[in-house]
């Protein structure tokens, strides 16, 4: 049985009075905005002049648009360094923290910091220490005999963004997998120690099938801030014309919406960001169907 | 014995790998605090340990930005992210109290559509609420900032829901015998009794709003008596680093991340159950 209160009398217009802001949030913030992105990608509109119909004539230019099939695959590069980066990285801190170490709590917090710092700041730092003649980065690897390496040059940005990102990004996986990871009962372990198991053995046969949600849920989460990337993008790749060395979608989509004013383009970039982001989810939700165990 | 030996071996390796990763971590940090209590002339010096030491990098910082800049971009930080979390928490409590202990018809249906929206990524209503705010003459205002932390949102209404849902009904029975109003059993019953979920959704607004650079850009894009302290240090980085001083710049960011370090080491807690509780979310 659903348990609820029923409203009595005149309570029914203060229910409805405390939901006022969440509908109008579904019909201006989210799911109204989903359908008017929608609409507004079939037009062609400089918010100057009236909009003129397009029909698909924004998606078809997607296709052709050589800036653009730059971002989107910059997008998904990106994706496919920092996804993989972060989701191993992170479940390592969490495993080497789970070992009943001491000075968990020392570790936990410091690993934590990027992700409560914010990204503008931060940057402003990587930006300092990824300098080419100036760093302190190519200084430790000049003196370790390395060749001082351009970090944040065109050939470079890719590579010197991602390990930002992943820095920033590891104290949130690292709460995620230690939660799923003390979830796993004790018991567990304890047979499988019974039974001549290793520590080693025991990650492999105990740890990691009973870790496939938490895997599954940051896998997700990492792929959706991915797609969306930005902060750090912007700031360490800007270049003076206000265009990127490394343009994702997002950067190409604040770009053409903001500084061309072209809304249709602008929309018809945001709905493929959305099915990107909708596909991603489904390929996610039959691959769990299929891999994740769950108790 | 060669099972202990193992289990030596392998702490040695933990914490060797553990404390290579937090140096990492940490390092940006101590790198941005030492270049802010440089002299500019040691500013790409190697040493952590500035010498000189000073701190007119911060006296800078307030002096040298134009129209004092710097408190302006503080203070409008501050303005709007409590304003956020104000809206939040009140928006987002009322509607997760209706949708947690209220029955109406539509309750099923609406909370699946919220739910639904947090797979829809948060840009798709960049353009569209451009649009209308740049209708409503808001563009270059705070208000397309402000206005939309006070229309609820999923993530917000779920966290606080789930909460809810922990809390005994008999309290809610009792009050109702007593014949206490839909509002009241909010008020004073429900309210009071989820601070630890409050306090973790706050905490997650504030800090989003802090940091958050996309909008702020897109609406008051370089008016620094107007925007936030995002925006302003992004401008200055152009402004700063032409005139070659990294020093103030790092002095700057250090202080625009200082109130979420103290907000952080104070509730350090509810930031991570806040993260736990967001790996329930989905």
């Amino acid at each position: 049985m659903v348990y609820g209160l029923k409203p009595l009398g005149r309570e029914k217009f203060w229910l409805w009075l405390m939901l006022i802001p969440t509908l109008i949030g579904l019909a201006f913030g989210t799911a109204g905005s989903l359908l008017a992105t929608l609409g507004l990608s079939l037009f062609n509109w400089d918010l100057i002049n009236p909009p003129r119909w397009a029909g698909m004539e924004n998606y078809v230019q997607l296709f052709e648009n050589k800036d653009y099939i730059e971002a989107f695959v910059n997008t998904l590069k990106f994706s496919a360094l920092y996804v993989p980066g972060v989701v191993t990285l992170s479940l390592m801190v969490a495993i080497l923290l789970n070992r009943k170490i001491r000075g968990v709590h020392f570790f936990r917090t410091v690993y934590f910091l990027p992700t409560v710092t914010s990204a503008v700041a931060t940057a402003l730092v990587w930006n300092m220490i990824y300098g080419k003649e100036t760093g302190i980065l190519n200084f430790l690897l000049e003196s370790l005999g390395f060749a001082p390496i351009c970090w944040l040059c065109t050939d470079n940005a890719m590579m010197s963004v991602v390990i930002v990102n992943i820095w920033g990004a590891i104290g949130e996986g690292m709460i995620i997998f230690l939660a799923g990871l003390t979830a796993i009962p004790r018991d567990y372990y304890e047979a499988a120690s019974l039974d001549g198991a290793n520590e080693l053995r025991q990650f492999f046969s105990v740890t990691l099938p009973l870790i496939t949600p938490s895997i599954f849920f940051q896998i997700i989460i990492s792929a959706i801030n991915a797609f969306q990337a930005y902060d750090y993008i912007y700031m360490l790749t800007r270049r003076g014309q206000g265009d990127s060395s490394v343009p994702v979608a997002v950067y190409s989509i604040y770009r053409n919406a903001f500084h061309f004013f072209r809304m249709g383009d602008a929309s018809a970039q945001t709905i493929q960001l959305a099915l990107l982001v909708a596909l991603f989810m489904m390929i996610m939700f039959w691959w769990e169907r299929h891999y994740v165990v769950y108790e | 014995m060669s099972k202990s030996i193992n289990k030596i071996v392998l702490d040695i390796l933990s914490y060797a790998v553990l404390l290579f990763g937090a140096l990492t971590m940490l390092f940006p940090f101590v790198w941005m605090i030492s270049v802010s209590f440089r002299v500019p002339a040691q500013q790409f010096s190697r040493n952590i340990i500035p010498n000189p030491f000073t701190v007119q990098n911060y006296f800078d910082l307030f002096r040298d930005l134009p129209d004092n800049a710097f408190f302006y971009l503080t203070f409008n930080s501050f303005k709007i992210s409590i304003l956020s979390v104000i809206g939040q928490i009140l928006t987002c409590a009322m509607a997760a109290f209706v949708f947690a202990v209220v029955k109406f018809k539509a309750r099923e249906f609406l909370f699946a559509l919220l739910l639904a929206t947090l797979m829809i990524p948060p840009q798709v209503s960049l353009i569209p609420n451009f649009i209308i705010f740049k209708y409503l003459g808001w563009i270059g205002t705070q208000l397309p900032l402000i206005v939309p932390a006070f229309w609820g949102g999923a993530f917000g209404t779920f966290l606080l829901r789930q909460y809810f849902l922990t809390i005994p009904r008999d309290l809610v029975d009792a009050a109702r015998m007593d014949g206490a109003s839909l509002f009241d059993i909010f008020w004073r019953i429900y309210l009071p009794l989820s601070k630890p979920a409050i306090a973790a959704l706050s905490i997650f607004v504030f800090k989003d709003a802090w940091n958050d650079l996309l909008h702020p850009l897109v609406y008051l894009p370089t008016d620094l008596q107007k925007t936030t302290l995002t925006v302003g240090l992004a401008f200055f980085q152009q402004q700063l680093q032409m005139g070659g001083k990294f020093t103030v710049l790092m002095a700057g960011a250090f202080l625009s991340i200082l109130p979420l370090l103290i907000l952080f080491f104070i509730a350090q807690k509810q930031f991570i159950e806040g993260i736990a509780l967001s790996g329930m979310k989905r």
